[in-house]
């Protein structure tokens, strides 16, 4: 039997998600790819995953998902959440565990996830990786461009995904401490290119107001309420390319910042873009966000994302061992508990 | 020497403008810049995107710094004349029958031209690649004739057909998708204009493009043909046009 997962409960929307496909832009094929990278990197880390394996990206509601292997081993990063391990579909609780961390799971057995907490994504790895074929070399989700994924959509109750692995490498399972993966309100962005349709102050406006993201933010662009800015030179331009950050101001001045499945060209003058260090967390804030931006250079953006490669670097210093329930803490667990039905912690 | 502005899209990306119109002069030189940094095969850019008056290029900083980059750019742009735009030359089959045609009358009502006429002048000129976007595959190709140039529907549809073909203001789309649209769709083609198991576009910015139209019957044995993957539509000729 081919070892899968067989998806119970798809969550709000649950995608396949790599990096992305850039290069086809050209052809008007979006880049996409996961919402929080770093995020993603981390899943992948505790999997014991190459850099780019598709993982599971869940929005805002986890879903629900058996083991259709002999084992399997599942790493979770991204927004806080509440990750139910039952033993099999019937049982109605089990152990919980939080994310960032791996675990291992046996044939049959269950994962649940609620909704997601200060975040909006949650990356699932599973150690080898989906058998997925990759289109354009990646294996994001393009549901626009109906391609990549799982048959180019969201998954549904009943899809089941083809692993690698039917068992899993013997090891220990890892956590990682320390990763901040909460999304700060102030993001930084390089102004343009069209920032001439815009006079200084609606500029100065812009970098001074407080946005909220609105609902109808989806993985093509988060939309934001607040003062809404002023075109000076009309809000239709001849339509150019888009990259992941911009900033543009449709007609009613509100700005959508467009995310990685945004399309490759747009009518819309675009004020700013925010600077790709920053992209990561700009996928964590969720709808009721409030968000500003400030100015940077495009020197100092560079810089940043330096700093930021650095960063996703140093997680592999981050990861630690979880210790395994050795046979004689647990005979000893066992005695306590026969003895006087308390296990003493300091014991 | 061409007039061009860089434009910074954050800190991996930049626009190279050529003017603010819709233009082939543009267009030519836009797609020749294009075609001359991707020759160029320079390290750390990433990959350029061609639309009506400007490029972008995807770049990595941290190998190829903006100015180094800009400086390169400026290199090319200097070599602009001297270059051609290599691109296919294509007879694109489409039907213009009633069945799919959904708003001839309707355009020819808006144009005061009987829908043989809308017809006739649509399928007249050849037109150019300028871009490709919105969906994977979809070109946008212009120019249409002024007298067709129309705009939005009031109402766009929430859904239309893969292959319809519209008129888009001064740009005809063939949609290669199932998707939302709000333009005025006149006919169908039944040649795929992205190849979803490949991952290609038939169509290339540059490309030249003069629809043929066909019946409804040649239209679904086209289909048929297409879908058993035994027609592959080749294009008519190469050309190489000077940059203006």
């Amino acid at each position: 039997m081919t070892p899968a997962l067989r998806i119970i409960s798809p969550g709000l929307s649950t995608t396949v998600q790599d990096l992305g496909r850039p290069g086809f832009q050209r052809l008007g094929v979006a880049v996409g790819g996961a919402l929080d990278p770093v995020a993603f990197r981390a899943a992948n880390m505790l999997a014991g995953n190459s850099g780019n394996t598709g993982v599971l990206e869940a929005v805002y509601i986890g879903p629900s998902f058996a083991v259709e292997a002999d084992d399997a081993r599942i790493a979770f990063a991204g927004a806080d959440a509440t990750i139910e391990i039952l033993d099999d579909a019937n049982a109605t609780s089990g152990e919980t565990i939080a994310p960032m961390r791996s675990v291992r799971l046996r044939r049959g057995q269950v994962v649940r996830i609620g909704s997601l907490k200060n975040g909006t994504t949650l990356c699932i790895a599973v150690e080898g990786g989906f058998d997925i074929a990759p289109v354009l070399g990646s294996v994001s989700t393009d549901s626009r461009g109906q391609m990549g994924g799982w048959q180019g959509r969201a998954l549904i109750a009943g899809d089941v995904l083809p692993l690698h692995r039917s068992t899993v490498l013997e090891r220990d399972e890892y956590r990682i401490d320390g990763l901040d993966l909460t999304a700060p309100r102030l993001f930084r962005a390089v102004l343009g290119p069209q920032r001439d349709y815009f006079s200084e102050e609606q500029i100065e406006h812009f970098f001074s107001a407080e946005y909220t993201v609105s609902a109808g933010s989806n993985r093509m662009g988060m939309r934001l309420d607040g003062r809404p800015i002023r075109h000076s030179r009309g809000f239709n331009i001849v339509s150019d390319a888009i990259a992941t950050g911009s900033i543009q101001v449709p007609g009613n001045g509100q700005p959508i910042v467009l995310l990685a499945d945004h399309q490759t060209t747009g009518g819309y003058p675009k004020i700013a873009t925010v600077i790709s260090a920053d992209l990561p967390a700009l996928g964590r804030l969720p709808i009721g966000a409030k968000v500003s931006f400030a100015p940077v250079t495009v020197e100092e953006a560079a810089g940043e994302r330096r700093k930021l490669f650095a960063a996703v670097d140093e997680i592999a210093g981050k990861l630690v061992r979880i210790a395994p329930p050795s046979a004689a803490v647990a005979s000893r667990l066992l005695e306590c508990n026969l003895i006087s039905g308390v296990y003493d912690a300091a014991a | 020497m061409f007039d061009y502005k860089v434009l910074s899209a954050g800190d991996t990306a930049l626009v190279v403008e050529f003017g603010d119109r819709i233009d082939r002069e543009l267009s030519t030189a836009v797609l020749s810049l294009a075609q001359g940094l991707d020759a160029e095969r320079i390290a750390g850019i990433v990959e350029t995107v061609p639309t009506f008056r400007s490029l972008m290029v995807h770049y990595e900083p941290l190998v190829l710094p903006h100015a180094a980059l800009a400086a390169r750019i400026d290199e090319q742009i200097k070599k602009l004349r001297t270059r051609e735009v290599i691109g296919h030359v294509w007879h694109l089959p489409v039907c213009y029958d009633p069945c799919f045609s959904i708003d001839l009358d309707d355009v020819a009502r808006r144009t005061s031209l009987t829908p043989q006429q809308v017809v006739e002048r649509h399928s007249g000129p050849t037109y150019h690649v300028y871009m490709l976007g919105f969906l994977p595959g979809q070109a946008y190709m212009g120019d249409v004739p002024a007298e067709l140039a129309l705009d939005r529907l009031e109402t766009p549809r929430t859904k239309i057909p893969a292959g319809s073909l519209a008129i888009a203001a001064t740009m005809s789309c063939v949609f290669p998708l199932e998707t939302p649209c709000g333009w005025h769709i006149i006919g169908r083609c039944p040649i795929p204009l992205w190849d979803h198991a490949r991952g290609t576009a038939l169509l290339a910015p540059a490309d030249k493009v003069t629809f043929v139209p066909v019946s409804a019957r040649e239209y679904d044995t086209l289909v048929t043909r297409a879908a058993e993957d035994v027609l592959r539509l080749e294009p008519v000729s190469e050309f190489a046009g000077a940059v203006a």
